[in-house]
């Protein structure tokens, strides 16, 4: 049984991963006019031997499916094409630009996650009106902050409170992880908070849902104490739709670090991004899209593997 | 009881919508000055009783400037958000109809479609049109397409096996007819939610993709882009990015508050659940 579930999410993956590719693929093709001369359009130089030559070394010349598979090709062999302007693979500076992303990402989700499971606990405990209209609009609050926008006032709290507070810029962890951590700090606050809002919110509802469930009445009339009931019982069942957001968390948290990168002054893929589509880089957004992309599915695939062991209702099923 | 209180949720939500919506409508009469009117010496003011909300760099009205921004918002979300309504909608209800290969390819498009993360996606589509508001407007509307048929087409499947649409096709009503009368209107509360949660969400992004020069570009008043260039002022004056924020939350917050009490109300089977 586990076997073929294994089988089956293998394909639906290797045909996901196929489709974002040539979607990507198909970015540059679908350039109104001619993509070449939109290219070279910030160039001063631009000469017909130029176009032709870049024409080919791109391989826009040749029919559309020798394109595809010659990309797709160099793509697996990690190859994914030179930037235009620097002439550097892009799979380099998409290296060099990962790193501040990445740690972003990973320190909000370690906040958001970390802290939805005891808030939405300590959520689902408190009943009544009052407190259930008081953190319902407090959780639609946290979902509806522009995360760019409580970064700046986070910004100019801390400029108030703490004047030599460094909240700007990046410098790497191996370099000063102090200073590393000092910066990231409120960037990752912001990009927190409304998964927090959306992942207690979630955590208050599935414990309320197991707390309802008949084997809390059984554990409960064995004479179970409450603190087991509430945390082997119920928290253990509660988590399991939380594991699936936390994988689907992981695509708003990329897109919303590329946003935050600009207001705390970032090096990542952000700027790396902005950066190329200002240019007109097309080699290096294509690449960019389709690293951060395939990660993004991947994260996922790997949350819906644990999710199936996990939980042995999907295991048979 | 709690029948009375979910009223007037949804009663407390329908007034901020309705709120803001009305001042988005009426910018151009309510505004105490022309949105895009430069003052060199009114510039980077605090709130007074001249300018309630401060000025800006160039000394534009940041009030008048969040009313015209709300009206560029709204128009954008609305227009994308309806778009993707349209064409997830039908592809989600043209699924469910018919099933078969129709289904299975149409959701496997969904499904790649979906399977990149939002930001990117709608980055993606502009990078292709070229940054401007119409872009922006596009690639939003590229971005929801797939949640829409999704989320309608499996209550559509479960309507589509109802014993009215049989019963209707005995009585030899065309696929059309089945579709707009039968199918429809029993998603109009599904829809309904949804649009309202979805408007709320495409707010954040057109702002975000304004806020990183994607989307509406200077002059136009926009609150992405209010806070993007107020953010390079902040330590003089941060009044024009920390209103336009407040907009943006505001505006936000008042389609999903919208979204969340009309679920509540119209489905009470959902009542509860989160997403």
């Amino acid at each position: 049984m586990v076997r073929r579930l294994l089988v089956g999410r293998l394909l639906d993956l290797a045909v996901v991963l196929f489709g974002v590719s040539v979607i990507v693929f198909l970015m540059i093709r679908l350039i109104p006019g001619d993509a070449i001369a939109i290219m070279l359009g910030a160039n001063t130089e631009v000469t017909p031997e130029r176009m032709a030559e870049l024409r080919s070394r791109m391989g826009l010349d040749q029919p559309i499916v020798m394109q595809y598979l010659r990309w797709a090709g160099s793509a697996v062999r990690g190859d994914l094409g030179v930037s235009l302007w620097t002439g550097r693979p892009v799979t380099d500076e998409i290296v060099t630009h990962l790193w501040p992303t990445l740690q972003l990402t990973l320190l909000s989700l370690l906040l958001g996650a970390g802290f939805a499971v005891p808030l939405g606990c300590l959520m689902a405990q408190m009943r009544g009106r009052g407190a259930d209209i008081a953190m319902r609009v407090a959780a639609i609050v946290g979902l509806t902050v522009p995360s760019f926008w409580l970064g700046i006032v986070l910004i100019l709290g801390l400029a108030a409170l703490a004047p030599g507070f460094a909240s700007l810029g990046y410098v790497p962890f191996s370099a000063d992880p102090v200073g590393n951590l000092q910066r990231m700090t409120l960037p990752s606050i912001a990009l927190a908070l409304p998964i927090l809002a959306n992942l207690s919110r979630l955590v208050r509802s599935a414990m309320l849902d197991a707390l309802g469930q008949d084997y809390i009445r059984t554990a409960r009339a064995k004479g179970a104490p409450e603190r087991t009931v509430v945390y082997k019982h119920a928290l253990r069942n509660a988590l399991i739709p939380f594991i699936t957001s936390v994988g689907i968390t992981t695509g708003y948290l990329l897109g919303g670090a590329i946003v935050i990168e600009q207001v705390f002054a970032i090096p990542g893929l952000g700027r790396l991004i902005l950066g190329a589509i200002a240019e007109r880089n097309y080699p290096l957004i294509q690449a960019t899209i389709l690293v951060v992309t395939f990660g993004f599915v991947l994260v996922n695939f790997v949350v819906d593997l644990l999710y199936g062991l996990i939980d042995p209702r999907v295991r048979a099923g | 009881m709690r029948g009375v209180l979910r009223n007037r949720l949804l009663a407390f939500a329908a007034a901020i919508v309705g709120l803001q919506v009305a001042l988005a409508l009426g910018a151009a009469w309510i505004a105490p000055y022309d949105p895009t009117a430069q003052s060199i010496i009114a510039r980077l003011k605090a709130p007074s009783a001249a300018h309630w909300l401060g000025t800006d760099q160039l000394g534009r009205d940041v009030l008048t400037r969040i009313l015209h921004g709300y009206r560029t918002s709204l128009m954008a979300c609305l227009a994308s958000v309806g778009a993707a309504l349209l064409v997830g909608g039908a592809l989600g209800l043209l699924s469910a109809y018919y099933r078969g290969w129709l289904d299975r390819v149409t959701m496997r498009i969904m499904d790649v479609l979906f399977a990149f993360p939002v930001m990117l996606l709608a980055i993606g589509v502009i990078a292709v049109l070229g940054p401007r508001a119409e872009s922006a407007a596009v690639a939003i509307a590229v971005v929801y397409t797939p949640i829409f048929a999704r989320l309608l087409r499996g209550p559509a499947l479960v309507i589509c096996e109802s014993e009215y649409v049989a019963g209707a096709r005995a009585i030899g009503a065309s696929d059309l007819r089945i579709l707009l009368h039968h199918v429809l209107p029993n998603l109009a509360s599904v829809i309904l939610v949804q649009a309202s949660l979805l408007l709320s969400a495409a707010i954040l992004v057109e702002a975000s993709l304004s806020f990183l020069g994607l989307g509406v570009q200077p002059p136009t008043p926009s609150l992405g882009l209010m806070l993007s260039e107020g953010r390079n002022f902040l330590m003089l004056s941060p009044w024009s990015a920390i209103f336009s924020g407040l907009a943006i939350l505001f505006l936000s917050f008042g389609f999903n508050l919208l979204g969340d009490a009309l679920r509540d109300t119209l489905d009470p089977r959902l009542r509860g659940s989160t997403d």
